[in-house]
């Protein structure tokens, strides 16, 4: 589904982004971590082509993303506050998206009622704009835009922050079930071990910008990856 | 304490993205504050000559004083509109150890040091200096011009009294019309005679210099009166809580008939509709209507027919000059996010361009009254606004696709060069000097007809090719998109 070869991102002589090959097939759950700066944000904005590859490049369903736009009417994404528009209420929002990909509102209408318990009542009907809502209601609204018009890759980059300890339960069931249930290939990034490893079925950690480990979700993840974050801590400790 | 507060001021100033990013404008800026220092430097030295000479049998100082009603009323109406009080910089001192009492002393006093409380002293005091030379008493004309530094203190402290009493109200500038034309009223109808009354006023001040009291304690009492509301507002729930707007929705559906654009007029309908600044900007297609009324009702320039060949530019013009400069700047706060949408970039284009004919012919029909100063301003108007469809959207619509300045839709208004780079200066060449200057030309050569048939000819040309420059602008945005990008999601 999404294929990365020979990809890399310099920014003045800084590689931030290196990654050989990097493949994700259809339907998978699968998850970044990595500390700040670790090159999460840079590898999903060449996803969605916000910032041009220096080397290599991406193939998402065989579209190569940089050369062509027609990767656009499957792929959909929610990176950061800067994907709303402030001053259109929730709804308009949604309805807006929905016209882009080719959904009326009584489709928009259908998919946002399932999100209803999402919402928790704070969403819809509020007659508020979308940036008087607070940090945590305008990612959910967000979110679930991302979700309009039966996309087949979603790339939500740290969709977990900012959110309630209950619409974060939630979140994780909603990804669950586009995974498995629709086939739908999610890419997330987090600095929540365990949020991931309950999520996602493959994660890789990123570190300077390298893929430095490529993990299959089992119940052991949690620990290795907190062993590894934890040994960069002593190890940053020691130099010091 | 106050110590900390300049050091801050002055950092706040001096690291601000303005100083650093924005030379031009900086220059601008300033050139503008000399003019205007200019301006009442040459008030305050020629008045007292000005006076003597149309009004020669009267004493100029008294005469001057019975004109200060006006310039109170008509100073208190400006800072309305562009002076605020600068609350919202307190928000971080909230939490540290200073006392509420002096942060509000220190926003106040702040506020005094304002650069519309320094103008008038450039007018005051070389007026004063003047008097003394032409053998006013000396302690009079030093009274007076305490006096007059007073009233200033007084106008800029009143000014956020009735700026609180506007947040409350729905109508913001509500209040402030109707202090003014109370006040007005009152003078022109003689129920009340302002303007003698606060001319004697000045002039017993000036005489019986115990009367500087009046002054000082109005002063005294509106400084309170704000301390004492600021006090109550410094809370994060009330005046440092940005505000929320109600949601004001209309029905768009007519849009619908435009077709795969309709989504994107709806945008920006809303983007218009619903940001301080762009809102603004509607307001600007009166003036660009009223623009003529400037010119037409004096006969010299009614003469000069390639003069309505530029009015008429302008003022058909206005929205498109005014919106198509920031073009696609206005959607810079969510630039990645139609980036990454389904989006076709010639339908996003295709729609401003449709909003910006609207404006021009919803201009040039609003114009048709002009036919009052002579059928050929209406001619001219005509072509202009032909030249203005087929060439000018086109031309900024290019000129667009080298913004690479962020705009954030909710600052305020007036005063705000946000997101004017070189672009809309040079942009405005091809604009405005190439069709007055072919229209110039062509109509000195061959006269008026031949420099009419050119405009529309060349309007006409650009509408044949709408498509084909469409395709080309288009180009050109997707040739800048990362740059773009890159450059939108900078904070400046």
């Amino acid at each position: 589904m999404i294929y990365t070869k020979d990809l890399s991102k310099t920014y003045n002589g800084t590689t931030v982004l290196n990654i050989e090959e990097l493949t994700i097939p259809k339907g998978q759950s699968f998850g970044l971590v990595g500390n700040n700066g670790a090159g999460k944000t840079t590898y999903f904005s060449l996803l969605l082509d916000l910032i041009k590859p220096t080397t290599g490049n991406i193939t998402s369903n065989n579209v190569v993303v940089d050369e062509s736009e027609d990767w656009k009417p499957f792929t959909s994404s929610f990176i950061d506050e800067s994907f709303l528009i402030g001053y259109l209420t929730p709804e308009e929002y949604f309805y807006f998206i929905g016209e882009l990909r080719g959904q009326n509102k009584a489709d928009v209408d259908n998919l946002t009622s399932k999100f209803e318990d999402f919402f928790n009542g704070e969403i819809i009907g509020k007659k508020k704009y979308l940036r008087d809502l607070s940090k945590g209601n305008q990612k959910k609204a967000g979110i679930i835009a991302a979700l309009i018009g039966n996309p087949e890759v979603i790339i939500l980059d740290e969709p977990f922050a900012n959110l309630d300890p209950t619409t974060q339960i939630r979140l994780k069931q909603i990804i669950k079930d586009l995974a498995e249930k629709q086939g739908v290939t999610v890419l997330v990034s987090s600095h929540d071990l365990m949020h991931v490893t309950d999520v996602c079925e493959r994660i890789v950690v990123l570190e300077k910008g390298n893929v430095i480990k490529d993990l299959e979700t089992n119940p052991a993840t949690l620990k290795e990856l907190e062993a590894h974050f934890g040994s960069t801590a002593m190890a940053s400790q020691e130099e010091e | 304490m106050i110590k900390h507060f300049l050091n801050l001021e002055w950092k706040q100033y001096f690291r601000s993205s303005y100083w650093q990013k924005n030379i031009a404008i900086n220059i601008f800026m300033v050139f503008f504050a000399l003019y205007f220092i200019a301006v009442f430097l040459g008030l305050g030295i020629g008045l007292f000559f000005l006076l003597k000479e149309t009004f020669p049998d009267q004493d100029p100082f008294v005469i001057a004083n019975s004109y200060l009603f006006y310039w109170i009323i008509g100073d208190l109406l400006m800072r309305f509109f562009l002076q605020k009080l600068p609350v919202m910089s307190v928000k971080p001192l909230l939490t540290l150890p200073i006392k509420r009492s002096t942060v509000v002393n220190y926003v106040l006093g702040k506020s005094a040091l304002s650069f519309f409380n320094f103008l008038p002293l450039f007018a005051i005091i070389p007026f004063s200096i003047v008097l003394i030379n032409q053998d006013y008493d000396t302690a009079m004309v030093l009274t007076w011009m305490l006096a007059m530094i007073i009233t200033v203190l007084i106008i800029n402290f009143l000014n956020f009294i009735i700026e609180a009493f506007s947040t409350e109200s729905e109508l913001s500038f509500l209040p402030i019309m109707v202090v003014v034309s109370v006040l007005f009223g009152l003078n022109y109808f003689e129920v009340l005679p302002m303007t003698s009354l606060i001319g004697n006023g000045f002039l017993a001040i000036a005489n019986h210099p115990i009367f500087i009291l009046i002054p000082i304690a109005i002063l005294i009492g509106c400084y309170v009166f704000n301390y004492k509301t600021l006090i109550k507002k410094l809370y994060l729930d009330s005046s440092l809580k940005s505000k929320v707007a109600e949601v004001n929705a209309s029905d768009l559906s007519w849009t619908e008939r435009f077709g795969d654009i309709a989504p994107f007029m709806k945008l920006d309908l809303k983007l218009i509709w619903r940001n301080k600044r762009t809102k603004s900007m509607a307001f600007l297609l009166l003036i660009g209507v009223l623009y003529g009324l400037f010119f037409y009702p004096q006969p010299m320039y009614r003469e000069m027919t390639f003069m309505s060949a530029f009015i008429g530019i302008f003022s058909t013009g206005f929205f498109l000059i005014n919106f198509g400069q920031f073009i696609p700047a206005w959607d810079s706060g969510y630039y990645k996010l139609l980036m990454s949408q389904n989006i076709k970039y010639e339908q996003y284009l295709r729609s401003k361009f449709i909003l910006m004919v609207i404006s021009v012919v919803l201009l040039f029909v609003l114009g048709i009254p002009y036919v009052y100063f002579g059928y050929k301003i209406l001619i001219a108007h005509f072509a202009a606004a032909i030249y203005n469809i087929g060439v000018n959207t086109h031309v900024i619509l290019w000129g667009g696709s080298y913004n690479r300045k962020k705009i954030e839709l909710d600052k305020k208004a007036a005063f705000n060069y946000q997101g004017t780079g070189a672009v809309q200066w040079l942009i405005g060449i091809p604009l405005m000097l190439v069709p007055m200057g072919l229209f110039g030309l062509v109509n000195w050569l061959a006269g008026f007809a031949a420099a009419i048939a050119l405009l529309i000819v060349l309007g006409v040309l650009g509408i044949v090719f709408h498509k084909k420059l469409m395709k080309g602008i288009t180009q050109k945005y997707l040739n800048s998109k990362y740059k773009m990008i890159d450059a939108f999601s900078q904070d400046n």
